[in-house]
Formats: structure tokens, sequence, C-alpha cells
């Protein structure tokens, strides 16, 4: 089952059966932008890049995105950058897996970005949409949908964070501007 | 669903409202005609090309460039029209390619206007053509479809429209060269060229990144250039040329239509027909791999050797112990950024307590201060049992893959070399010695770097290399010299008998009683070289078979050497330099270091950087081209991820062990036996 969050809504990522998630996945997807007449190249492509900070006591500490594709310590990996979209049917363009049982011991909370790196409001992009999974077995715990989402260029999706033993994920959904992560880093810290 | 065609090979074109893409490396001429049901072209008005660019119901590009999009819609064609060839062509008299041989192979396809493929192929196999008929969209019992027909013409458009029953075919040749000559020259520059390889320019066709992507070049993740092994698993086959034997799409082999299997109408470049998929490789599947039993509930899976990937236990191997080394390289960086942020977490906080004027009185600081230091002390503690975890893990694993490893991999005290046998084959790859960190004293990971040798070696048997080991530097000298008779020793005895010619320089003989196992079982190509004679006399015979090797594959004649040159790779160990080398044989070892390993020629130094420093900066290039390891444990490599400097242990033989005289001795005997 899967829950339409909201902005602000919590949930605790555990299993229904009692178990913790040992792996979860941040996609984001997004539709391509439409071929434009005879020189289909010059078709302005929308290019949306997913970050992922990783914070100790609010500090970052590592962050993974499309010039660092993996974590130092290897538990947050970036599938790679898709610079034009895919068809925006479910289908996750970019992702972000998360091993949460190899996340260093001071790691505490993990902030999931999304931004335009080529520059398109989210008013122009056509279903984008930022979901969680679970990795273990493809089912989704959560989704976020994008479109429409006003002159903004950026969004602060969500956060995953330590809470007891296991880890539990906040929907924020707070809108930004910014090329990349580095832009949104101010918009990002009152979260925390 | 696209159709990947193969030449001779049909599909049902949807809809009749159509695009053909082309993309190729270098600008070519894209054009079609038009031909009735005898296969004729009627006249120079059933032709478009740069020079009438648009017919009824098609239209072509005005110029020559490397992507083309032809525009059709065959309802609009005349009705006597029964088909449409698409015929690509280089530009004459431009400075450019002239044969197909010379650029990328052209990739074309047929679209919808929406873009989506119908069916697509690429025009391998062409050599010295200068036209050729790339596809033909035909009309068979009222439906249209589309061939792959990839019929090349040395004579160029001109034989092409003959061929096709043109009467004017040489008037109109010429005056569509004379158009896109004059496109051309109106035109901007030519792109540079992207890579010389087919399959980008097929991806340039699919997104061409525009300018407006500033990041495209590699990222901290794609260079490897403060690292020494470069060689990892992730940088053997693209992810393209991983994936493409694997995948057997089934959709995308259609059935040829028998009735129309295509004859090409009179072939002039002749030859065979090659109906084997370009994008498609078949090999037999591979063993599954062993699999790791069930685990026990709360406890880690028991592991298994060759738990890996790969087309053979050897590449699963291989890969696993890449696979251990990254996982314990980032093991150690979670937790060494782990105690880094406890460490500055409690320095913060004991700042503060410091600085807080109340906590100057009475037991409140110490509190504090009490408190920071269990709160530092409480994470550590977890990192470090999260370490111990893992490194648990890992030598687990460590103790079954290291009694698996094959020769080329295992440790000289591996009971694997007493049944030793001459190989058949190169292995993948070549084990020099054992990484570790600090962190893990007991658990060390092969270093595997792969074969044949992509840069030359460096045995460091400087000083440098010795700060708190006892050893004076003549030892060191002795134990260099050791080391590389290790690694020559393996290198012979992996590769199959007379693979590998081993040469050594030895100018003053100094090494000679290192070098006794290779010069007492006769393994080598000619006695070690001493003096000045030798030196030179042996970097010459190198110097040119590099340049003949070169010269050869350069010219596409490799079978054309001459037949007393030796096609083993040859390995050059050279010692002590640079004494007994002049500057003539300076500058030949460093052609030798540059253009050797393409060639097959690798070289092994045993030097003491200092020893050259006459040379000044003249040498930097060449020590900086070779991977340098030492004799001795010495922390000098980094891993490609994260950068720790690993501690490098060359492989060597036990003390007072027979196992390098008794496989030298087989090495030998089976060089005999093979006439090598």
């Amino acid at each position: 089952m899967t829950v339409n969050m909201t902005k602000g809504q919590a949930i605790s990522l555990q299993k229904n059966d009692g178990g913790t998630l040992t792996a979860v996945r941040m996609g984001l997807g997004w539709q391509a932008a439409p071929r434009r007449g005879l020189f289909g190249s010059r078709t302005r492509e929308i290019d949306l890049d997913a970050s992922a900070v990783l914070f100790a006591d609010k500090q970052p500490v590592d962050v993974v995105f499309f010039r660092h594709l993996v974590s130092d310590d290897g538990s947050v990996r970036h599938t790679g950058d898709n610079l034009v979209g895919g068809v925006g049917q479910g289908g996750d363009d970019e992702a972000i897996l998360v091993d949460l049982q190899r996340i260093p011991v001071h790691i505490d909370q993990i902030v999931f970005t999304v931004n335009s790196f080529t520059g398109q409001t989210f008013q122009e992009v056509q279903n984008a949409f930022c979901r969680l999974v679970d990795e273990t077995n493809g089912q989704e715990l959560a989704r976020y949908t994008l479109a429409g989402g006003g002159q903004y260029t950026a969004q602060i999706m969500a956060k995953v964070h330590r809470s007891g033993t296991g880890w539990q994920m906040t929907a924020l959904g707070t809108p930004a501007n910014g090329r990349t992560f580095q832009d949104l880093m101010p918009a990002i810290l009152p979260h925390l | 669903m696209t159709a990947e065609l193969v030449r001779g090979q049909n599909h049902p074109l949807p809809q009749v409202r159509l695009e053909v893409r082309v993309s190729a490396g270098k600008p070519i001429v894209a054009g079609a005609t038009l031909s009735d049901e005898q296969g004729r072209v009627r006249g120079v008005e059933w032709v478009a090309h740069p020079g009438a660019p648009t017919l009824p119901g098609l239209e072509v590009s005005k110029q020559a460039a490397a992507d083309h999009r032809l525009a059709f819609d065959l309802d609009a064609l005349p009705p006597t029209v029964h088909r449409v060839s698409v015929l690509l062509a280089l530009p004459i008299g431009v400075g450019g390619p002239v044969r197909f041989g010379a650029v990328a192979a052209p990739f074309v396809a047929v679209t919808g206007l929406d873009g989506s493929e119908v069916a697509s192929y690429t025009l391998t196999g062409l050599d010295a053509e200068s036209a050729v008929v790339a596809l033909e969209l035909y009309r068979r019992q009222g439906v249209w479809k589309v061939r792959a027909v990839g019929q090349g013409y040395t004579g160029g458009l001109a034989e092409l429209l003959t061929d096709q029953g043109l009467p004017e075919a040489r008037q109109l040749a010429g005056s569509i060269n004379e158009a896109v000559a004059q496109g051309l020259a109106r035109s901007v520059a030519a792109p540079p060229p992207r890579t010389p390889d087919a399959d980008r320019s097929r991806q340039a066709a699919a997104s061409a990144p525009g300018p407006d992507q500033p990041y495209a070049g590699p990222g901290p993740q794609g260079t490897p250039g403060l690292v020494t092994p470069q060689q990892s698993p992730y940088d053997r086959p693209g992810p393209q040329g991983a994936a493409a034997p694997q995948t057997g799409r089934p959709g995308g082999s259609t059935q040829p239509d028998p009735s129309s299997v295509a004859q090409p109408s009179s072939p002039t470049a002749g030859g065979t027909v090659d109906y084997s998929h370009p994008g498609r490789q078949t090999a037999a599947p591979p063993p599954p791999p062993p699999t790791a039993p069930p685990a026990q509930p709360g406890q880690p899976a028991q592991p298994v050797a060759g738990d890996a990937t790969g087309w053979s236990m050897e590449e699963r191997l291989y890969n696993q112990v890449w696979g251990m080394f990254e996982d314990l390289a980032r093991t150690v960086a979670a937790y060494r950024s782990a105690v880094d942020f406890a460490d500055s977490r409690m320095e913060k906080e004991l700042d503060h307590v410091l600085s807080d004027p109340r906590s100057r009185i009475g037991g409140q600081g110490d509190a504090a201060r009490e408190a920071a230091r269990a709160k530092h002390m409480h994470l550590v503690d977890q990192a470090r049992a999260v370490l111990d975890r893992d490194l648990a893990q890992l030598t687990a694993e460590a103790e079954v893959v290291e009694p698996a490893l094959p020769m080329a991999y295992a440790r000289w005290d591996n009971p694997v070399w007493h049944g030793y046998r001459a190989p058949m084959e190169i292995p993948m790859a070549l084990r020099l010695g054992d990484l570790r960190l600090p962190e893990s004293e007991n658990l060390s990971i092969p270093m595997l770097v792969r074969l044949p040798l992509e840069r030359g070696l460096w045995i460091d048997s400087g000083r440098a290399s010795l700060e708190g080991t006892l050893a004076d530097s003549d030892q060191v000298r002795r134990l260099a010299m050791d080391t590389a008779v290790a690694h020559a020793a393996r290198l012979l005895a992996v590769y199959p008998a007379g693979e590998i010619t081993v040469h050594v320089i030895d100018p003053a003989g100094a090494g000679a009683s290192s070098l006794a196992p290779l010069t007492q079982s006769g393994v080598l190509g000619s006695p070690p070289a001493a003096g000045a004679a030798g030196v030179a006399d042996v970097l010459t015979r190198l110097t040119q078979r590099v340049d003949l090797v070169q010269m050869a594959l350069r010219g596409g004649a490799a079978d054309s050497l001459p037949p007393g040159l030796d096609t083993a790779e040859q390995l050059l160990i050279v010692n002590d330099f640079p004494h007994g080398f002049d500057d003539r044989a300076v500058t030949q070892l460093r052609y030798l270091a540059d253009e050797g390993p393409a060639v097959g020629v690798h070289l092994m130094m045993v030097a003491d950087r200092e020893d050259a420093a006459a040379y000044g900066p003249l040498l930097d290039p060449l020590w900086r081209s070779l991977l340098r390891i030492t004799p001795v444990p010495d922390d000098h490599l980094a891993d490609p991820w994260v950068g720790h400097a690993w501690t490098y242990e060359p492989s060597l033989v036990p003390a007072n062990s027979q196992v390098l005289h008794q496989v030298l001795a087989q090495v030998a005997a089976a060089r005999r036996s093979w006439n090598r």
C-alpha cells in the first residue's frame, strides 16, 4: 500500500510485520521534454538531479550526487545522472539507494533533494514524482508528486533520520531555488 | 519496440509518415532515389539530393552533416514509385575521408514523427566504398516495408546511380558533389569527432548533450588520477559492452521474409553477406556461480569463494577480490569518519565548557567534561563494533577465497604452485602483492593488476622507502632485485609456454645472485646484458621491435611482420639504472616506457630515483608512468574509491622454499617441448 504523503507527514520505516527496513531507494522520475519540430536536438531537455546529503549532528559530512555517486563509506549510492528524463510513468529516472544497515554510526539524518539543473521550474515539468521504495521487495512506501510545484527550481523532498533503533522518514516538500544541492544548504538547515 | 535489422532483413512499417535518422562520426551526404516496379530510376527528377532536396513526399538535407533526418510521406509519392532507396555518400574533394572503412560505422534508424524508433540498422563491414545504399523502403502488396541493404560502391555516387539504371548518372553525381562542396564551404567547420568508436555516434543521435550541460566531464568518481592501482573491475568493458552479450532480446529478431531476402541487384564490392548481428555476441552461458548456502537467521551468510559475477571462475574470483577491496576501503572510511566526527564534537564541547564562566565554579565543569568524553567514547565504541563486525565477515571471506585462487592470483606459499602445469591461456590478472590498512592488520587483500600490464613497474630500491626499517641500502637493493625476480618468474609461469620473453639489463652484474633462479633454469631469452654495449644492444633490439609492430598495426598489416620476429610479449628488467646508460639509451628507455605497453613490451625498473637525480626533471615522466612498488612494506598506494593509503607488501617466495626453482624448471621444460 502506498502512502501519498503530504508536507510534514512522518512515517516510520518499520515494516508491517515489525521488522526494520534494511535498504531503501529514493526514486525520481519525470517526463522528458516533448520533441520540438525539425531540429529535435535543440529540444530544451529537462535535467532533474537527485541528491542526498548526510548529516551528523547537523553538520554535513558527505553528499551523494551526480559528481560523487557513492558516499565514501559505500552505504549511499546514486545510480547515475539522467540528463533528459524518461516517460514519467512510474519508472525512476534517477535513484539513490540507501543501505540503512551500513550507514556509519554518527550519521543521523539524510536529506533528499531534487534540483532542476537546466533551470526549468517545476511548473514546466510533466509527471514529476519522488518516491521511497523498500529495496528488498520493491514495495513503494511513499510517493510525493512534484508536478505543478510552482515557480521553483528545487525541492527539499524528505529526510530519513534515526529514531530509537530504527529509522523514520519525514516528508518535507519545501520548495527552494538552486542549481545543485550546494545552493540549497541554507534552506536545508532549518529542517534538521 | 525497435527491430535491430541485420543486412538483408526487412520489417513492416506501421505508418507512412516517417523519418529516417542517419548518424555517422563524420559529415556525410544523405539522399534518396525513387524507382519503379522494375527497380529503375526514371530520371534526375527522381533523385533527392543536397542540390535538389525536396521531392513530392520526401525531403533530404541540403548539405553534408554527421547527423541527418530525412522526412518521408510515403502516401504522397507518385503511384508509379515502388521503392525508395536511402543512400549515403562521403563528400568528394573536401579533404575528408574517402572510404567508409575510415569512419565509424554509420547508423540509420526509421522513426515515427514522435521520435519512436521502428527499426534501426548499423552499416558494418564497409571498407573501400565511398557510397552506399543503406535502406530501402518498398511497397509490397499495398504495404510499405523497410529493408536493410548496406550495398556499397567503391566508384562512389556515379557507380551507385548507374547501378540503379539512371541514364545521366555521371553528370548527376558530379552536380551532387558540387552542391555538397558549396554547402560545406558555406557552413562552419565540422565539429571535432567525438570518439572514434561506432557506438558513440549512435548515442549522439539518441541524445546529443547540448552545450548547456557543462558537467559532461568525468566527476571525482571517474578520475583515476590520484590513484595508483588504476585497474579496477569497473574500467574494463564499458557498461554497454558488459551488458550486450547477456541481453538476448527475442523481440528484436524478426524473421526475414523468405520471399524477399535481399539480393543486392548487382554486387560490385562483392563478398559474402554477413548475417551476424553487430550488436549481439553469442556465447554459451557461463556455468552458474557457486551460491552461498542460506544464512541462519540473525547470522551473516557463510562466504563462498567465487561468489561474484563473471564468465569464468577466474573472472569471478577477480571480481570478488576487487569487491572485498572496495568493501574494506569503505568500511574503514565509515569508521574513520565516525571517529573524526566524535573527536571534533568532543573538542567543540570541551571548548564550550571552557568558555562558559559558570563552569569554573563547582563541579559543573567537570561533569560537563565527563559527559563529553562519555559521548565520545560511546560513539567510538559503536563505530568500532561495526568495524569489527565487517572485518570478521571479510576475514571469513578471505579465508575461503585465498586457497581457491588460481596460480596467477595465489601467494607463493599456496599449494596450487606445487601442482604447477604450464597454462594454455593468459590469465586475466596477476597478483603483485598484498594490501592492508592499519585498522586491519590481520586481513590482507590480494593486489591484482590486469594482464597484459598496462603500465610498467618500478621497484624502488631507494632508501626513501625504508623509513624505520633496519635494512641498509645494499640489503634493499638485493631485496628489490629479489622482488623483481619473483614478479618476473610469476609472469613466466602464468603465461603459456613461450608467450613471454624476459630480457635483463644488469650493467655491472650486481644482481647476479638474485637473478640466479632465472639464469640457471634457462628461462631467459638471452643472458643478462652487461656493460654499455650490452645495454645499447638490448634497447636497440626492443626499440626496433616496438617500431615494427607499431608500423604493422597502423598499416593494418599485422600478419606481414618479418618471420624472425618474436611475437611473444617482452619484459625488460633494468637493474641499477642509470649505470651503463648514456643519453641515447635513456631516450630509448623512455620511448619503451611510453610506446611499449601498447605493443606488448613491458618495463620493470629496479632503481633508486636518487641515482638518476643527475638527469633532473627529465626523467620525472618516466617515473610517473610506472607503477611504483616497494621491496618492503610501504604505505604509498591509494585505492580508487576513497583514497586511503594502503600498505603494500610484495609477494615474495618464502625463505628456503624450493617452489620457485621447481616452477621455473617446469616452465623451461614446457618451453623446450613447445620448441620455443
